[in-house]
C-alpha cells in the first residue's frame, strides 16, 4: 500500500532510513516542507498526517503506509491561498519564511484539536469539554514552532483572526478533508 | 543512520518473535529513537514496527484505567476519564514536548526514552558509560547545570527526561511486560533502575521484552491531584525540577500523599521519605517544607546543579500547598 500525499498516492522508500521529510524534498519534489533542526526541536519539519499535525523529520516515511500527508502545496488550490497564507501575509507573520509551512501546517492541527476539546498545559479545566482559544492557550500549542526572525507576533495575530473568522475550509475541497477542522 | 531491517507487528506475539533478533529494537513514534540513530548513538539492525498494537484506553476492573502501550501521548492526555480522575497525568503529559511530538510519541516509547545528555548525545566528542560502557563520564566534570542530584552515581548523572513517568510513579502505574518468556507486571518505581556501575542499564526489561499496557489504579474520589513543572522557557523544554503530587486531606490532616520529582535523578524519583514524613501530620506548609527537606537531605548537587536543591523543596511545597488548598 502507498501512501497519500495532497492527495496523490507515491511509493514508499525501499530503504526504511528515509524520514517522510526527505521522501517530500528529495523524491517526490515538495520543498515547501523546510529541513530546520532535523531533530525534533524546531517545528519546520511540520506536516498533517490524517489530520493530525506531526513532525516529518522524525518520521520514518515507511512508517506512514496507507496515511494521508497534507503539505503546505497541498493547502492552495483552484481558490488561490488559503485563508491561513492571506493571513500570515497581512499581518506580517513571517521574514525569511523558512518556519511559515510549518506554522501553518501546525496551526491547521491546532484548530482541529481546539474544535474536539482538547486541553493543553495552560488550559485552567482540564475537564472542560470546549476550548477558548486565548493569546495564552494560542502561544502554547503553537510552541513547538520556533521562528529566529521574531515574527511571533505576526503569527499569532494572523493563526487567531483565522481561526476567529471560521474561515478554515480550505479552498479545494477534494484535498481539504484532512484539514478541514 | 546505520542500515537496518523494518518489519510491522500486528500483535504482541509477532512483534516478539520479530524482536527475537540481535540488536532489534521495538519503534514507537521515533521522537526520539529515530533521532538517537541519526547521531549513532543507536545502532539496531532490524526495527519491528509497534505501533500496530493495543492503543486502547478503558476501564479496568479494579476501576482503574488501563492504556495500550501504543496509545499516543495526546490520546491519553486528551481522554476524558484521564483528565478528570488522573488530572496528575494529563497535565503531565501536556507539560512535555509539543503538541507534534504528543501526537506521534507513544506511551511506550515516552516510559523508554532516554536521557537528553548533551555527552550521551555526542557519539563523536565525549565520553559516555551509558552510551559505551567503561567509557568514563564527561558531564561529571563538565557543565551539567541539568543533571541528577539524586540517585546518581560516579559512572552517570545524567537524569530520565520523562515528564508522563513522574506522574506514573506517583499514581502507582504498573506495567506489563510480556516477552519471550511470557507476561509479567512491573511497579512502574520499580521499572527504571539506578546507574549504579552500569549506567547503561536502564530498566529490568529483559532481552525482547515488550511494555504492552499500563495499568493505572484507582483514586480516592477525595484525593486531588497534580504536576508542575520548571523549566528554562515557558513552554517545549525539559524539566530543571518537576513535582506529581496525589494528596488527600482529611478534618486537616494528611491521609494519603505520592510525591514524585523530574529532573532530579536517573529515574522518575518517587519521594518515599517525604511521604513518610507527611503521613498522618497536620496538612501546612511547615510540614510540606519539612518533608521536601528531608527527601533532599542527601541530595549531592554537582558544580553547575546546586539551585535544583532549593528549586525542588520550593516545587513541593507550591504543589502540595495548591492541592490542600483551604486545607491548610
Amino acid at each position: 500500500m502507498p501512501i497519500r500525499i495532497n492527495g496523490t498516492e507515491a511509493e514508499l522508500p525501499a530503504d526504511p532510513r528515509v524520514s517522510l521529510l526527505d521522501l517530500l524534498r528529495e523524491t517526490l519534489n515538495l520543498p515547501g516542507t523546510k529541513k530546520g533542526c532535523n531533530q525534533g526541536a524546531c517545528g519546520a519539519c511540520t506536516v498533517l498526517v490524517d489530520g493530525e499535525r506531526i513532525l516529518s523529520c522524525l518520521a520514518l516515511a515507511v512508517q506512514y503506509e496507507g496515511r494521508n500527508v497534507v503539505t503546505i502545496e497541498g493547502l492552495t488550490g483552484e481558490g488561490g491561498l488559503h485563508p491561513l497564507q492571506k493571513a500570515f501575509i497581512a499581518h506580517d507573520g513571517l521574514q525569511c519564511g523558512y518556519c511559515t509551512p510549518g506554522q501553518i501546517c501546525s496551526a491547521l492541527g491546532l484548530f482541529a484539536e481546539v474544535a474536539r476539546g482538547a486541553p493543553s498545559a495552560v488550559s485552567a479545566d482540564l475537564a472542560a469539554e470546549t476550548v477558548v482559544l486565548s493569546h495564552d492557550e494560542l502561544r502554547e500549542r503553537m510552541s513547538g514552532n520556533l521562528c529566529r526572525c521574531g515574527a511571533h507576533n505576526g503569527i499569532v495575530a494572523a493563526i487567531a483572526e483565522t481561526y476567529e473568522a471560521g474561515r478554515l475550509a480550505p479552498p479545494q475541497s477534494s484535498q481539504g478533508q484532512e484539514v478541514a477542522a | 543512520m546505520t542500515p537496518f531491517s523494518y518489519a510491522r507487528a500486528g500483535d504482541a506475539a509477532e512483534a516478539i518473535q520479530l524482536g527475537a533478533k540481535d540488536r532489534a529494537k521495538y519503534l514507537g513514534g521515533g521522537t526520539n529513537l529515530v533521532d538517537l540513530m541519526r547521531e549513532t548513538v543507536e545502532r539496531p539492525t532490524a526495527l519491528v514496527d509497534v505501533t500496530g498494537l493495543s492503543s486502547l484506553i478503558e476501564e479496568s476492573d479494579d476501576g482503574g484505567l488501563s492504556i495500550g502501550a501504543a496509545a499516543k501521548n495526546a490520546a491519553v492526555a486528551e481522554h476524558l476519564a484521564v483528565r478528570q480522575r488522573y488530572p496528575v497525568l494529563a497535565k503531565a503529559i501536556l507539560a512535555g514536548a509539543s503538541a507534534q511530538i504528543r501526537n506521534m510519541a507513544t506511551v511506550g516509547g515516552n516510559i523508554l526514552q532516554r536521557t537528553r545528555c548533551t555527552y550521551f548525545y555526542d557519539e563523536d566528542g565525549s565520553h559516555c558509560n551509558k552510551r559505551t560502557a567503561g567509557d568514563g563520564c564527561d558531564a561529571i566534570g563538565g557543565f551539567n547545570r541539568l543533571h541528577a542530584i539524586l540517585g546518581a552515581s560516579s559512572a552517570c548523572v545524567a537524569t530520565h527526561p520523562s515528564d508522563m513517568c513522574v506522574a506514573l510513579a506517583a499514581l502507582d502505574a504498573t506495567l506489563h511486560l510480556q516477552g519471550p518468556g511470557g507476561v509479567r507486571i512491573a511497579p512502574l518505581t520499580e521499572f527504571h533502575t539506578l546507574p549504579g556501575a552500569h549506567p547503561e542499564i536502564e530498566t529490568v526489561l529483559q532481552p525482547g521484552e515488550l511494555i504492552t499496557a499500563v495499568a493505572l489504579p484507582p483514586l480516592s474520589a477525595k484525593a486531588r491531584s497534580s504536576y508542575r513543572k520548571v523549566r528554562d522557557r515557558a513552554s517545549y523544554a525539559f524539566a530543571l525540577i518537576s513535582v506529581a503530587a496525589v494528596l488527600e486531606v482529611e478534618d486537616g490532616v494528611v491521609k494519603d500523599v505520592r510525591l514524585a520529582l523530574g529532573g532530579v535523578a536517573p529515574k522518575p524519583w518517587r519521594a518515599r521519605r517525604a511521604e513518610a514524613a507527611l503521613r498522618g501530620a497536620r496538612a501546612s506548609e511547615g510540614a510540606f517544607l519539612a518533608a521536601a527537606a528531608a527527601e533532599l537531605a542527601d541530595a549531592a548537587p554537582l558544580r553547575d546543579n546546586g539551585f535544583k536543591i532549593e528549586l525542588a523543596k520550593r516545587t513541593i511545597v507550591a504543589v502540595l500547598s495548591g492541592l490542600a488548598g483551604d486545607s491548610v
